[in-house]
């Protein structure tokens, strides 16, 4: 049996500048070892499916897609971890916000409309 | 090109060599960063003789031996053909591939007569082949590049793919493409399964889309399974097959859940040596935990324990670091591991040309069926990528330079409403349900099956479509996650329809496909591949005699 499941609390923003901006909590159950990007995932499964954040390989650490400031550094969600307690999660700063976690991380030649 | 792993960056290049004026290269994640290739830590195939003689020949052999009689012998020989061209072609463009002394140095892997699998150290051959086309792509004046683009139909004009529908993620605006060819390189379906080594944007999405298109899959009962990916504990930064190295090297032995060896158990003796093919390590695990002897998270251990520090930290080099960042010390903690979903070897049925069965569309990379039969040699993955990527972006741009490419506006009206549709509909949270499809596909379309288990996935299936409430004009938000969510299930059930399909028809055991109601190979029966399309709305099988 596996009985290292614990708590954690991730505070993080949600909106964009045109639907508004807050900052929400979620509590959630994690295992030791265990992501920063699987407490999003397991989040989006279960209680916000609109919950937006880049990834794309999920913890090899190879796309490098899920950047994002974690407690005030940036850093990637996939190989930071959850530990219990409250952990800040935001967007990255200096790069045009798009909604929740997500920011403009597409290099502009490879965008399909360049703001 | 619909995907920008391997084989799309590839087919890219290749079509722009060919003289093709404009390439549309695009991902629904960022190009270059997704798919299969990216997350390959291991090796790759090609005859080149670097460290002792081989030919193309060896390999072909090799190749339709582990396929089981299945192989498209066409394909299959293409691939070895032309794999050492295009590894020295990646030696060129500066991958990176380790050497020894002056040549190229070359692995055996299971599967292999002769020293064939080069690679990238250490455990970055899959990154590298990845960097490697990102950098040449990104140099094409032929190539437009976009990441965030969602493809959610092919458009098709009298029987012709004329191009591709779908949505810009990060804005939410609808994208309507006309193309004198598609090629569609969107890997496998591994995502299907609640175990798999793949990156999680791979659901079978090209699978659906070539289904509705109209076109020909071949071979999609075929799933292969990995007998040691990982399991426990957490590991983040690693690919999850990367065991099966040491373990061959080194000789890691495997034990159930009591820490005693089983393995001889169900096959012959191991010899510490992995000499056992991957369907008997397989079946060796899952059967001790299904007789209660599994390791707590249902796997088994695999142990590096009685071999010294020196010699592990010489094996494993850096990467013993970047287990001790994961709390795992080999020389005191067994790891746990289980089979997982690794590779696709069905996919859609293409010619040598890479052509499907729909004039104007293409497939290449791990989106093509019938190259592996029943059963991938191993290294031969990223060949293939490389390869049919080659073939198909210049076939595409001969054909496409030629091609009509009007899009009806009857064809983007019926994308734009089934798009709609899903934007509109609300139900349970998408990805559990996605979460129980592959709860369903592990426990009943995995590595064995039977009768009763694929129909009642199939059964389960069926009642279970993606909600659809037809709508006018609807508004998607920027990067819209649940909308996403959405779309892969509903490709994903698609590609389980095809999967559980081909299994229930094949009543034999071939290779990746383990029915416990049929256990022998039938050679009279089914010595063939069977082909699977819709009609009416109905998936139909049938065998394909050569």
């Amino acid at each position: 049996m596996i009985d290292s499941q614990r708590i954690a609390t991730l505070e993080i923003v949600r909106g964009s500048e045109e639907l508004g901006l807050e900052t929400v909590a979620y509590e959630l159950p994690f295992e030791d070892g265990a992501s920063i990007l699987d407490g999003l995932m397991w989040l989006k499964t279960h209680r916000e499916p609109s919950l937006a954040f880049r990834f794309s390989c999920i913890n090899a650490n190879v796309c490098r897609e899920c950047t994002m400031v974690i407690d005030g550094e940036t850093t990637y969600a996939c190989t930071a971890r959850l530990r219990p307690g409250v952990t800040k999660l935001e967007p990255l700063p200096n790069r045009r916000h798009i909604r929740d976690l997500v920011t403009e991380t597409v290099p502009r030649r490879e965008r399909l409309i360049d703001d | 090109m619909i995907g920008a792993g391997g084989a799309g960056m590839y087919a890219a290049l290749s079509a722009a060599k060919a003289g093709a004026r404009q390439v549309i290269l695009l991902d629904k994640n960022m190009i270059g960063r997704g798919g299969a290739t990216i997350m390959a830590q291991m090796t790759v195939a090609a005859a080149l003789s670097e460290a002792e003689p081989d030919e193309w020949e060896w390999h072909l052999a090799d190749t339709l031996e582990a396929g089981r009689g299945l192989c498209d012998p066409k394909l299959a020989a293409l691939l070895c053909r032309e794999g050492p061209v295009r590894m020295r072609e990646m030696d060129e463009w500066g991958v990176g591939w380790a050497r020894e002394g002056d040549s190229i140095a070359q692995v055996m892997a299971p599967g292999h007569g002769v020293k064939r699998c080069c690679y990238v150290d250490f455990l970055s051959t899959g990154p590298a082949v990845s960097q490697t086309l990102r950098n040449r792509v990104s140099r094409s004046k032929e190539i437009r590049r976009v990441s965030n683009l969602t493809i959610t139909e092919l458009l098709i004009n009298d029987e012709r793919c004329c191009g591709a529908f779908g949505y810009d993620v990060s804005s939410g605006v609808a994208v309507s493409i006309e193309a004198g060819a598609t090629i569609i390189a969107t890997g496998g379906l591994t995502k299907l399964y609640a175990r798999n080594s793949a990156s999680t944007n791979m659901a079978g999405e090209g699978y659906a889309l070539a289904l509705n298109a109209g076109a020909e899959l071949i071979d999609m009962e075929f799933v292969q399974f990995f007998p040691i990916g990982h399991l426990a504990p957490r590991l983040v930064g690693m690919d999850p097959i990367m065991w099966d190295p040491f373990r061959y090297k080194l000789g890691g032995l495997l034990l159930n859940g009591e820490h005693e060896e089983f393995v001889h158990r169900y096959a012959d003796a191991d010899e510490g040596n992995y000499k056992i093919t991957r369907d008997q390590a397989t079946f060796a695990i899952l059967s001790e935990v299904a007789a209660g002897r599994g390791s707590p998270h249902g796997g088994a251990y695999l142990s590096f324990a009685h071999l010294s520090e020196d010699r592990l930290r010489e094996a494993f080099g850096p990467v013993i670091d970047r287990l001790a960042d994961n709390g795992i010390d080999l020389t005191s903690t067994a790891v746990e591991v289980s089979p997982i979903a690794h590779y696709h070897m069905g996919g859609i049925r293409v010619n040598e040309k890479m052509q499907s069965t729909i004039a104007g569309l293409y497939a290449a990379g791990e989106a093509v069926g019938g190259a592996n039969g029943a059963n991938r040699l191993s290294g031969n993955a990223i060949t293939e990528a490389l390869v049919f990527g080659d073939v198909a972006g210049r076939e595409a741009a001969l054909e496409g330079a030629n091609a009509a490419t009007a899009v009806p506006s009857s064809a983007e009206v019926w994308a734009a409403d089934r798009l709609s549709s899903m934007v509109a509909a609300s139900d349970e949270s998408p990805d559990q349900q996605f979460n129980r499809l592959q709860g369903l596909m592990w426990d009943s379309v995995g590595p064995f099956r039977d009768a009763k288990g694929l129909e009642f996935a199939r059964d389960q299936i069926d009642g279970w479509g993606v909600s659809e409430e037809r709508q006018g004009q609807v508004t998607i938000l920027p990067f819209d996650m649940n909308l996403a969510s959405r779309l892969e299930l509903r490709a994903a059930l698609t590609s389980a329809k095809a999967v559980i399909a081909s299994a229930l028809a094949r009543e034999e055991s071939r290779g990746a496909h383990q029915r416990r109601d049929f256990q022998e190979m039938n050679d009279e029966a089914w010595h063939c591949s069977q082909r699977i399309k819709l009609h009416e709305g109905t998936l139909v099988t049938d065998k394909v005699r050569r």
